[in-house]
């Protein structure tokens, strides 16, 4: 399809022994780790002072991984890889996995994202939380996520780093069903549990495969000893790592939990389900570059994987009336275009991790400030029922804009820099895939300006009882510092510094040229994103705004309703045949519900007579059943040797 | 005929004969104690006796001599009737140990107010005079204790045996008083006698066919012995079909022990009908025993033969996996559920047995399936154990409550005990930071380094189907809304909860620091014939 980076040089991870600063890498984890313990097992004593101490705990991982950072700044180039060794986790013959951590520059980035964006996050829950009876633990389940993410991105091995991924997985599982109350909220608590489990699979099959092929699971030995692998097994260990990061990061097929996910408290969706953990996938792609980037067919897989979800989440956004709903659609289809970067390979991966960061920001602030105006409007997140709030929250409504024009692309806005080079990137190495990124811009465009008039513009459609008010300032502080970031992200490329740093982990990409010049590309981003905005203005803002979503609507737009039939496709390809699976078994033997009530309710009545007569019936059925079993094996044994 | 007394090497014997020794004694006390005494002289008897049973296994296995190359540990003993190797005294210790709990549980009397949980008279007929009689006198069986010291006799006897008919009479040793165990529960007693019959009826079928195989292999081999079957496998290439039905008759008679599909239809009516102190102990040591044993005969004996029983494995392990994963997704009973979760694991283990088994097949150093699966049961043992002995605790007006909807919302009332069963089931899932993680790790490399990645893959898809179910369930103790009558957490002795409590850090020991363990199972080393 496009041009292969043939002559890539592929860095080995090679750590070298931690000291100074760096010997304190453990207490990144085990702070938030200690506030989760604290606060779980401390019960209500802990109630009074228990967000303070989450807080404290995020704030001083972020103080740890910003001391590191800066020292690992003043260092050499070769010498941005450092290790530590904990303890042996499980070593047994050549099973051989320790408690290791690596700390290079792309963890460094991401220690910064997550500790960051998390500290501030905590604080704006102290405010978000501040009536809710069971505060104390929201902030244990937090500081449990915060420490397994951290756990994700710097462990120095695939079994360490699926600790972590489970460990986000559970820490999602209980915020998103935090409000237990709401059966909604419990459903999508299991949906983003089994789905995220498929995911999962892909990933322990590929750690299998890992182990089994290079004898080890840590990035030092694989990396140094992917070259030698044959192409086939490289790509299906690629193919399942894929699988991985597409339940982990809602990607297409696995992107059905993100938008039901967001019946979690806001904070929740700002931290996890926007900024880190659904990026967990973009983080596995790029930390894998050694495996991806000697195995072609994963690595187009990637690619085609990203373009449909960066159109699929975009369509998404365009329908949703509820706010937290659209910006979910938004992340999924900004986590397409971080994946195809990944995929691209080469410079790709440093500009997949510089929009992961830039979206980090620009995501988070637009998450909080949503949960701002629900805040103000007592928890309704219907769209439809908003409308010229930004006379009554100005600092919500000012911190939103600056991520809207983040997203948007607005010309200096840090989402201008990040999302422009990677349409560059696509355009150089595929046309067709550089389009769709393009139209995808456009949408963005679109779908953003739709929520932002909706929301902030246009005329009230508030209901009678709902006052909107200003947030308290635990909440608007981390607006504010977000959106400064989200404005001033794009610093990060200035003189291709974050290509420079991530040299380390994923080598010296060449930049291929794009047919057009580069130029020519950034102008053709913003008229692109620029016409979706107009369209949104004309379609949305210019008209009147139903407080019920109208009905006679085109088929593009029922569809995008529903989710694109997600959930419909998964009921027919995997629930149908599954229950019908199960129904057959069951032929085979007594239900559960019969069982009880059977033989409780005749023990209780003494029928005995009623019961033997079943008993008896059932030793049969079950002796006959041992007999076709002997059957089974004796003719699976003849089978296989006497033929 | 010349008689040759036979040497008996008590030294290494003797954790084996005191069991059975102190089985004997329990039988004496129950003849000669006055009623009132009995319980506490048993309790004590049965627990002293699998201490020191569980001391002397430590010493005989830090004395065993090296032999070959060192990969190997142990004797012949009793004219080679019976092997003492590593494997042996690893199983032997896991047998004891969750023994020893399973005797905590059996003595717990506070949950049933004063009693306790088996029948006050079992031969009185249920919804009798009779028996409202014994129940109101207070009436217990203390028989249950030398009847289970009979059955971890012929537990230990079972991995240990090293010819055809040691191994069939250990197979009844340990089976006869289980099956009177099941019958014996207090409540429900007719639920519990149904389950009672049909484990004996069937299990007495499938004793048949084991004992025709034994004939069956014997007539192959000409001998009895494990050693010169595995001789006669590697030599003689004629008769092949009367080795293969034989060995499929001897695999019968265990897959029906370790409940491998499609043997399986005893495990939910006999695990839900049982004493849940029973299915308890049984459901961790009963598998352990089976596998020792399975362990032994395909390894040693049919050893060299293993292209023509794998196929055959690789076919139950995946029908074991997923019939058990799939069936307790629609269960609505906490005891059900969790013996179709035990069928699952079955297969989980089978899927290890599959692996490599000699070291000479092994890259250096690499696990050998008999390592993974030995620490495969440590780590389910331990979660089985706590998970049923929780089950006791669960209770209503009606005695120990096991629908669903009962549970919901447990989190909320009793969270330390939610919180320790959702340890269990998290466990039970594989999720990292817990025993069963790494357990499945390791029986999962082992079977994809044999080459058997499609039972790996069912086994991964079976572990997702079974996620669903565990975290249905956690969802439910803490996120759903109690409905009607709920069951609530009675309080039991510390017999029970220090069980518990054991189980949960053995739990998480395993998960965090398997370390020592994982050493422990590759100092057991292999096989000796």
């Amino acid at each position: 399809m496009y041009a292969l980076t043939e002559s890539v040089h592929i860095p080995v991870v090679d750590p070298a022994q931690a000291d100074g600063i760096f010997s304190l890498m453990w207490l990144v984890i085990g702070l938030p780790l200690l506030g989760a313990v604290i606060l779980l097992l401390g019960g209500r004593r802990t109630d009074r002072w228990g967000h303070l101490l989450g807080t404290a705990t995020a704030l001083g991982s972020f103080v740890v991984s910003l001391l590191m950072f800066i020292t690992l700044l003043g260092r050499g180039e070769e010498e941005r890889q450092i290790g530590q060794h904990l303890y042996d986790w499980i070593q047994v013959g050549g099973l051989d996995v320790g408690m290791d951590l690596l700390y290079d520059p792309l963890s460094a980035l991401f220690l910064l994202l997550i500790t960051g964006v998390g500290t501030l996050i905590h604080v704006y829950s102290i405010g978000y939380m501040e009536h809710d009876p069971r505060r104390r633990r929201f902030f244990a389940y937090l500081n449990l996520f915060v420490a397994a993410m951290l756990m994700l991105v710097l462990s120095e091995n695939y079994v360490g780093l699926f600790l972590g991924w489970e460990g986000v997985g559970l820490a999602s599982y209980l915020l998103i069903g935090f409000w237990q109350h709401k059966p909604s909220a419990a459903a999508a608590a299991k949906k983003a549990f089994v789905m995220n489990r498929v995911g999962d699979m892909g990933l322990s099959l590929a750690i299998f495969l890992m182990f089994l092929t290079f004898g080890t699971t840590s990035f030092s030995g694989i990396s140094a000893a992917s070259s030698g692998a044959t192409e086939s097994t490289l790509n299906a260990v690629g193919l399942l790592l894929l699988l991985g990061a597409c339940g982990k990061s809602a990607q297409v097929p696995l992107q059905a939990w993100l938008l039901d996910a967001m019946e979690g408290p806001t904070p929740v969706s700002a931290l996890i389900h926007a900024a880190t953990m659904v990026t967990a996938g973009v983080y596995l792609v790029v930390r894998s570059n050694f495996i991806f980037e000697l195995a072609p067919v994963a690595q187009t897989t990637v690619v085609v994987v990203a373009v449909v979800t960066l159109l699929w989440g975009a369509v998404l956004g365009c329908a949703k009336d509820d706010i937290k709903k659209a910006l979910a659609g938004s992340t999924m289809s900004q986590i397409g275009y971080m994946m195809l970067g990944a995929g691209l390979g080469g410079v790709g991966y440093a500009f997949a991790i510089f929009h992961l960061l830039t979206h980090g920001f620009f995501k988070a602030n637009m998450f909080l400030g949503a949960g701002s105006v629900m805040h103000g409007m007592n928890d309704d997140v219907d769209m439809r029922r908003y409308g010229a709030v930004r006379h009554a929250m100005p600092v919500t409504f000012l911190t939103f804009a600056m991520g809207y024009l983040a997203i948007i692309g607005f010309p200096g806005f840090s989402g201008f820099w990040s999302k422009d080079k990677l349409i560059e990137t696509a355009l150089a190495e595929n046309v067709f895939v550089g389009l769709a990124a393009l139209v995808g811009a456009g949408v963005t465009g679109f779908y953003m300006t739709r929520l932002m008039l909706m929301t902030f513009f246009t005329e009230k459609r508030w209901k009678a009882d709902v006052h909107p008010h200003e947030s308290p300032s635990t909440m608007t502080i981390p607006l504010v510092v977000l959106a400064a970031l989200s404005v001033l992200g794009g610093v990060l490329l200035l003189g291709d510094w974050i290509v420079e740093w991530l040299v380390p982990v994923v080598g010296e990409g060449e930049h291929h040229e794009p047919p057009i010049p580069a130029l020519a590309v950034t102008v053709l981003a913003t008229l692109t994103a620029a016409i979706g905005v107009a369209t949104a203005w004309f379609l949305v803002g210019k008209r009147e705004i139903a407080l019920t979503p109208p009905q006679d609507v085109s088929f593009a737009t029922r569809a995008a309703r529903a989710d694109l039939y997600g959930d419909a496709i998964n009921e027919a390809v995997v629930v149908n045949p599954g229950r019908r699976l199960v129904r057959g078994l069951l032929t085979f033997d007594r239900s559960g519900a019969d069982g009880v009530f059977t033989g409780g309710a005749s023990a209780v009545s003494g029928i005995g007579g009623q019961l033997r007569k079943i008993q008896n019936g059932f030793v049969r059925s079950y002796a006959l059943s041992v007999l076709a079993g002997v059957l089974l094996v004796v003719l699976a044994l003849l089978a296989v040797n006497l033929s | 005929m010349d008689f040759v007394k036979p040497t008996i090497e008590y030294a290494e014997l003797w954790p084996l004969l005191l069991v059975f020794g102190v089985a004997a004694a329990g039988v004496l006390v129950e003849a000669f104690l006055p009623r009132e005494r009995r319980r506490v002289v048993q309790v004590v008897l049965a627990l002293g006796g699998l201490a020191a049973a569980l001391v002397g296994t430590v010493v005989v296995g830090t004395g065993l001599t090296s032999l070959g190359d060192g990969a190997a540990r142990g004797l012949l003993g009793v004219e080679g009737t019976l092997v003492i190797d590593g494997p042996t005294v690893y199983l032997w210790g896991l047998v004891l140990v969750f023994s020893i709990a399973g005797v905590a549980l059996f003595a717990e009397r506070r949950l049933e107010g004063g009693v306790s949980a088996f029948a006050g008279q079992a031969a009185a007929l249920p919804g009798t005079e009779a028996e409202r009689q014994a129940s109101t006198q207070g009436l217990d069986h203390t028989e249950v204790y030398p009847l289970m010291m009979f059955a971890v006799g012929g537990m230990m006897l079972f991995p240990a045996s090293n010819d055809l008919l040691t191994m069939f009479v250990a197979l009844e040793v340990l089976s006869l008083p289980l099956y009177l165990l099941c019958g014996l529960a207090r409540r429900r007693r007719l639920l519990s006698q149904e389950a009672a019959l049909k484990y004996f009826l069937l299990g007495a079928f499938s004793s048949g066919f084991f004992l025709y195989g034994v004939a069956l292999v014997y007539g192959f081999a000409g001998s009895m012995q494990f050693g010169a079957i595995n001789e006669a496998v590697r030599n003689d290439a004629d008769n092949e079909a009367l080795l293969l039905i034989g060995m499929g008759m001897l695999a019968v008679g265990l897959f029906f022990k370790v409940g491998a599909v499609p043997f399986q239809s005893w495990v939910p009516d006999v695990y839900q009908g049982a004493p849940t102190a029973v299915t308890a102990w049984m459901s961790a040591a009963t598998k352990v025993a089976a596998f020792g044993a399975l362990l032994r005969l395909f390894y040693v004996a049919f050893g060299s033969d293993r292209w023509s029983w794998q196929p055959m494995l690789w076919v139950v392990a995946i029908l074991t996996m997923l019939i058990g994963a799939v069936l307790a997704v629609v269960q609505t009973d906490v005891k059900r559920m969790l013996a179709y979760s035990s069928i699952a694991h079955t297969g989980f283990v089978l899927t290890g047995v599959l692996g490599l088994q000699a070291s000479s097949d092994l890259a250096v150093g690499q696990v050998t399936s008999l390592e993974a699966v030995l620490f495969y049961l440590t780590t389910y043992g331990f979660a089985s154990v706590g998970a049923f002995a929780i089950v006791t605790m669960v209770r209503d007006s009606g005695g120990e409550s096991t629908s669903f909807p009962r549970w919901a919302g447990l989190g909320r009332r009793s969270p330390l005990v939610a919180a320790a069963f959702a340890f269990f089931l998290l466990s039970m899932a594989g999720i990292p930071l817990t025993a069963g993680f790494v357990g499945k790790w390791a029986v999962f490399t082992v079977a994809m380094s044999a080459g058997a990645w499609p039972v790996v893959l069912v086994a991964i898809a079976s572990s997702i189907i079974a996620v669903y179910f565990y975290i249905r369930h956690i969802r439910l103790m803490f996120f759903s809304e109690p409905d009607g009558e709920v069951a609530s957490v009675t309080t039991p002795s510390l017999l029970t909860s220090v069980t518990v409590g054991v189980c949960v850090l053995a739990t998480l020991f395993l998960g965090v620091l398997p370390g020592p363990v994982l050493d422990l199972v590759t100092q057991a080393g292999q096989f000796i014939r």
